[in-house]
């Protein structure tokens, strides 16, 4: 009796360990932000990532980042890095801003393979790096399916 | 062949934020799925998007194949003079479409 309920207990303990370290930013997703902001602080906040929180089809997401940043001269947003955990790759898109786009926000849509987390890191012109990261649940994957 | 759609305010005032909206067809095929023939399909995805107005860039972005098919961007920009936006989609397989529109200052 006890050698099963310490087997149970093992086995939960096996399912749950690596699910945490799931959750956690797994190295690819890790690495690919590390690379963009070059050893700097990426502190969480100023960015919203609007995004569908349960999304039928993952070959279509619809995907807005705005940041909550003055556009001046002086201090501006300088570019928008959008990087998901479980597609082929963890790279999304990048995109360079200037004074000149008077608001740090984009929309476009993108693809997810897998119900996963996305993170949207922003990077000010002071070299300050700004993130937010929202879990989207997908129903449909993108990319598995066979082209017949 | 390939199709561009832009949506952006035809007039403006000086000093105004606009937003402007553009979608291409493209298959964006990421290289990641096999094909009928249980090869993988190549990659054919667009890789970069910019927009100029009046020859100056405004916006640039760098797309992985994880942008959906059919690329929709929207971005803001302020404006400062009539004139036209051009923007410029380049990718795999010499893959270049460029539209322009005007915007007049009002």
């Amino acid at each position: 009796m006890a050698g099963r309920r310490a087997f149970l207990a093992g086995a939960a303990m096996v399912t749950l360990l690596p699910f945490e370290a799931a959750q956690a930013t797994p190295e690819a997703l890790a690495e690919a932000i590390r690379e963009v902001a070059g050893g700097a602080a990426v502190r969480e906040g100023k960015v919203k990532l609007d995004v569908p929180p349960l999304i039928e089809n993952g070959n279509t997401v619809p995907l807005t980042v705005s940041v909550d940043h003055p556009m001046t001269e002086e201090d501006f947003v300088k570019a928008i890095h959008v990087f998901n955990e479980k597609n082929p790759q963890p790279h999304v898109f990048s995109a360079a801003l200037a004074p000149r786009n008077g608001r740090a926000t984009i929309g476009t849509r993108i693809k997810l393979a897998d119900t996963q987390k996305v993170v949207a890191v922003a990077e000010t012109s002071k070299g300050e790096f700004w993130s937010a990261s929202a879990v989207v649940i997908v129903t449909i994957a993108a990319c598995i399916e066979d082209v017949n | 062949m390939t199709n561009a759609l832009i949506k952006a305010p035809k007039t403006a005032k000086r000093g105004e934020t606009i937003e402007i909206k553009a979608l291409i067809q493209h298959p964006m095929e990421t290289g990641f799925r096999p094909g009928t023939n249980g090869r993988m399909i190549p990659r054919n995805i667009i890789e970069h998007f910019s927009a100029a107005w009046n020859g100056e860039e405004i916006f640039r972005m760098t797309f992985s194949p994880a942008i959906a098919a059919n690329p929709f961007v929207s971005f803001f920009t302020v404006v400062r003079d009539s004139g036209t936006v051009v923007l410029r989609w380049t990718g795999d397989q010499d893959f270049r479409v460029e539209e322009s529109i005007a915007i007049a200052v009002t």
